[in-house]
């Protein structure tokens, strides 16, 4: 059981990081290509036009694998986690069915229009089509961050035990939901600054070659100011989760921040520790006082509930959970002579979640012992190591790349052939917004353990009854297939990257031109 | 309007979105499945990929709306089919990967052996898909095992994930298979007759017609089967009910596919559209020269195929066969009132939407892709 849990959870971050290595490109891609070729409209200068194919091929190499690896997100639920499928289905499968309906079939209709249909239309024709893969790119983005939102802070929902499952009560608090809402932002943000980083190292590379030097210089601008105007917003936005965080989520924040005991206010903030689960201490810790309330709270008196007084709290829901868990299973025997059970149990029904937690250690809830609880209660907190560090990690990685779209947009018609310190930089920080994306969604998934819906639902009651047999096959032959993908997605990347706009065909752009 | 009126509306429109699927992905699985055989050069072959490299991806969206609407309407099918079918869901995801390198990367190096590699990585990615979703679907006749737990989890009978694979190949359901690899290839060689000229348009020609005649023969061998087969009823089943699978009783009854055809002979219209449209889609394709009246008749043909089934298995969408009683029906596996209502409302707002440019842009993608124009203007095409 444990190791089927977790086979299913290691497939499934491994589908997903993949992912997500072509998504954040795509989103942020697109509004660039959008940029370049409203300056082809605008100024009718052909060099834009350029800029937007050449571009636009990389993003269409990127583009193919996003859309592959994306079919399996969507069919993943329901082989791998049907009883995760059939528990929240009726309110999680919705936003994924609209996203499909308002934004895939969008952005895949003009995605082949983007392509192949520049012969064929007007100039203006052609930028609407390319504006609306972004949009499309955008609203898929919202709706799998209104369903993950959902899973962080699932609002606008109340259990059903006839159908033994949780059932949709409001779709606009779905919708709404402020957390969904922040992290739709941060990440389509995020995908900004990854297309920024994308173009702007690239150019930056062409422009330390001497190669193109028109061409990259144009493209080093826009992409320095898109990047600029993103990296703000990321961070802008990723303090506003944090914010949700602390509220909705305190076992995360609790976490991320290592903090064991409940502070006083005005929290320190702990600026590099070392979180130790099996002790419950940090090892070490460095902290900056006053800034824990001020960058949590945006004031000085907030407090950090800690680890300790959590697993408190939470080893009485637990024992609540339990109880509500053993009448919700004498209900189940015989739901049909038992209908009378029903408004109870659909009224004592909030801490069945945490009852769900002590099926890890025992099928008979009712028999559980207070070791169990003791444990469950600890189980509630995710291990808070891994959690301090990608979570400053991705801080650390979304200021450099601030700072770096800062320099270069400052320097970006002053003489940028000649920053060569700066243009290196560029080329040194081309995997930063990968790592940081990667550390996101990490502190996100990881930080919501143990639970794949918060406070509602275990991760170990969420997965498939499939052996660790078929989880093990199916493993090897994602990561087979997905690398032979990407091994072909990277040459052909850097075979046309290498090339540059030369690849258009066009003889403004040859070899020749490359020690101009 | 009352939770048994959505319901309904909802196996429609999930059935819609299957047919949806099945003529538009269906084409330009058929084109690819044919290229490498219509096109005999790579210009000719160019022709054929870019008569549908503009509307591939948005087309295999109604795969993944599909996908979504099953979880969003049906959250028990979805979570009990896609659990169940493990390992056969795992081989249509990893054929299904192959399309979208294939008809992206094809042309972006040019050389004849990088190309042909991926003419025949498109040839795979667009012949096996179709073949496992009607394996998939003649299984749904025949149950697959499987039963739920007091707590509503899914529990397998397969003895073993690779037995349950291996059980899913019967002959009824490798026919299913069959008859889907042919209506989709004689779709796709249609649509390839539409859009290209000369020798390769004969080529086309031919292809789609002997698809076109096999889809008719292993149909109506179909029939024969469904004729002989345990069928499943289902009893106390309360449309207005919860969707708690287990409270309605099953019984099984030789010929039982059948039942609702005997009950409302009108039903048995449906497979003789399928069939009427089938055949003059190949008259009109081949003796008349109409590739785009030949279109929309084997698109019919294709929705009939797909309600002649949906009418049969009526109200059941997925049976067991190890439990009759988890068998899930349209009535007792879907989703909250509420969110069926919620869905009903997104799906009348943007279904006209998507139809409107989905249309659109194959208005302005329309005409003959010939040879010479692809030679003349290379760039413009992949």
């Amino acid at each position: 059981m444990d190791h089927l849990i977790a086979l299913s959870r290691l497939q499934f971050a491994v589908t997903a990081m993949y992912h997500f290595i072509f998504v954040p490109l795509t989103l942020g891609l697109a509004w660039l290509l959008v940029i370049m070729e409203g300056c082809y409209v605008a100024t009718g200068k052909e060099i834009y036009k350029d800029m937007t194919k050449f571009w636009g091929k990389l993003f269409g190499i990127n583009f193919a694998i996003g859309v592959t690896t994306g079919l399996t997100m969507e069919f993943q639920f329901g082989t791998n986690w049907a009883y995760y499928s059939h528990y929240v289905g009726d309110i999680f499968g919705t936003p994924l069915a609209i996203e499909g309906l308002m934004a895939f079939f969008l952005e895949s209709t003009f995605v082949g229009m983007f392509f192949l249909s520049w012969e064929r239309v007007s100039k203006k024709q052609h930028l609407l089509f390319t504006t609306l893969v972004a949009i499309g790119s955008n609203f898929s983005a919202l709706w799998i961050l209104v369903a993950n939102g959902w899973m962080q802070n699932p609002l606008g929902t109340t259990f059903n035990p006839v159908t033994m499952r949780m059932e949709l009560s409001n779709f606009w608090s779905v919708l709404f939901n402020p957390v969904a809402q922040a992290k739709f932002l941060h990440t389509v943000t995020a995908g900004y600054v990854t297309g920024s980083i994308f173009v702007l190292t690239i150019s930056a590379y062409y422009i330390l070659k001497r190669k193109n030097l028109e061409f990259a210089k144009r493209s080093f601008k826009i992409a320095a100011l898109f990047g600029l105007c993103a990296s703000i917003a990321v961070i802008f936005m990723g303090d506003k989760s944090g914010l949700y965080v602390y509220n909705a989520q305190p076992t995360k924040l609790a976490a991320i921040e290592g903090v064991w005991n409940t502070t006083d206010a005005p929290a320190p903030w702990s600026l590099l520790a070392w979180p130790d689960n099996s002790t419950h201490t940090n090892l070490f810790s460095v902290n900056v006082p006053y800034l824990g309330s001020l960058i949590l709270t945006h004031g000085l008196h907030g407090t950090i509930t800690g680890i300790n007084q959590l697993e408190e709290a939470n080893k009485l829901r637990i024992i609540n959970g339990q109880k509500e868990l053993v009448k919700l299973q004498e209900y189940r025997k015989d739901p049909r002579n038992n209908a009378a059970m029903v408004p109870e149990i659909e009224q004592n029904s909030d801490d069945i979640g945490y009852g769900l937690l002590l099926k890890q250690y025992t099928t008979n809830v009712a028999t559980a012992t207070p070791a169990m609880v003791d444990e469950a209660a600890r189980s509630t907190v995710p291990n808070p190591l891994p959690l301090y560090y990608t979570f400053r990690a991705m801080v650390f990685l979304g200021i450099s790349m601030f700072l770096l779209f800062a320099f270069s947009a400052y320097f970006a018609d002053k003489g940028i052939e000649n920053r060569t310190k700066l243009l290196k930089s560029a080329l040194v920080l081309f995997p930063a917004p990968w790592i940081s994306c990667w550390c996101g969604w990490f502190v996100a998934e990881y930080g919501r353990q143990p639970w794949t819906i918060y406070g509602i639902l275990p991760t170990h009651q969420s997965a498939s009854s499939l052996t660790a047999g078929d989880i093990i096959f199916s493993l090897f032959g994602f990561v087979f297939l997905y690398t032979v993908l990407l091994v072909v997605e990277l040459y052909l990347m850097t075979k046309y990257a290498k090339e540059g706009p030369a690849v258009l065909g066009k003889k403004e752009y040859t070899v020749e031109n490359m020690g101009a | 309007m009352n939770y048994e009126v959505l319901r309904f509306i909802w196996w429609v429109l999930v059935g819609v979105l299957l047919i949806g699927f099945a003529i538009m992905d269906g084409h330009d699985m058929g084109v690819g499945t044919l290229s490498p055989f219509v096109g005999k050069t790579d210009l000719e072959r160019r022709a054929a990929i870019n008569s549908v490299a503009p509307h591939w991806d948005g087309n295999q969206v109604w795969f993944i709306t599909a996908g979504g609407a099953v979880f969003a309407a049906w959250p028990l099918v979805y979570a009990a089919s896609f659990s169940m079918l493990y390992i056969a869901i795992l081989a249509v995801l990893w054929t299904i990967f192959l399309r979208a390198p294939a008809f992206e990367y094809r042309a972006k190096i040019d050389n004849p052996k990088w190309k042909s590699t991926w003419d025949w990585v498109l040839f795979v990615g667009s012949a096996v898909p179709p073949i496992l979703f009607g394996v998939a679907f003649g299984n749904l006749f025949l149950g697959i095992p499987f039963h739920y737990d007091d707590t509503m989890r899914l529990v397998s009978d397969a003895s073993s994930p690779v037995a349950g694979f291996l059980a899913l190949l019967s002959p009824f359901s490798i026919l299913c298979g069959l008859v889907a690899f042919c209506m989709i290839t004689a779709h796709g060689g249609i649509y390839l007759t539409l859009r290209t000229e000369g020798e390769m348009q004969e080529r086309a020609r031919k292809y789609a017609a002997v698809f076109s005649l096999l889809t008719i023969v292993l149909f109506a061998i179909g029939g024969v089967f469904i004729a002989h087969m345990n069928g499943y009823v289902a009893t106390q089943l309360d449309p207005n009910g919860a969707s708690d699978p287990m409270l309605k009783t099953v019984s099984l009854i030789h010929g039982g596919w059948l039942t609702n055809y005997e009950h409302y002979p009108v039903t048995l219209l449906i497979p003789v559209v399928a069939f009427g449209a089938l055949f003059l889609s190949a008259m009109t394709n081949f003796a008349l020269k109409k590739s785009g009246l030949a279109f929309i008749f084997s698109g019919i043909g294709i929705a009939g195929i797909i309600l002649t089934a949906g009418v049969s298995l009526f109200p059941f969408v997925l049976p067991s066969s190890s439990s009759p009683v988890s068998s899930l029906t349209m009535w007792d596996a879907t989703s909250s009132e509420y969110t069926l209502a919620a869905m009903l409302i997104a799906a009348v707002i943007f279904t006209p939407i998507v139809l409107t440019y989905t249309s659109w842009v194959y208005k302005i993608m329309r005409g003959k892709l010939t040879t010479a124009k692809i030679k003349e203007n290379s760039q413009a095409y992949y």
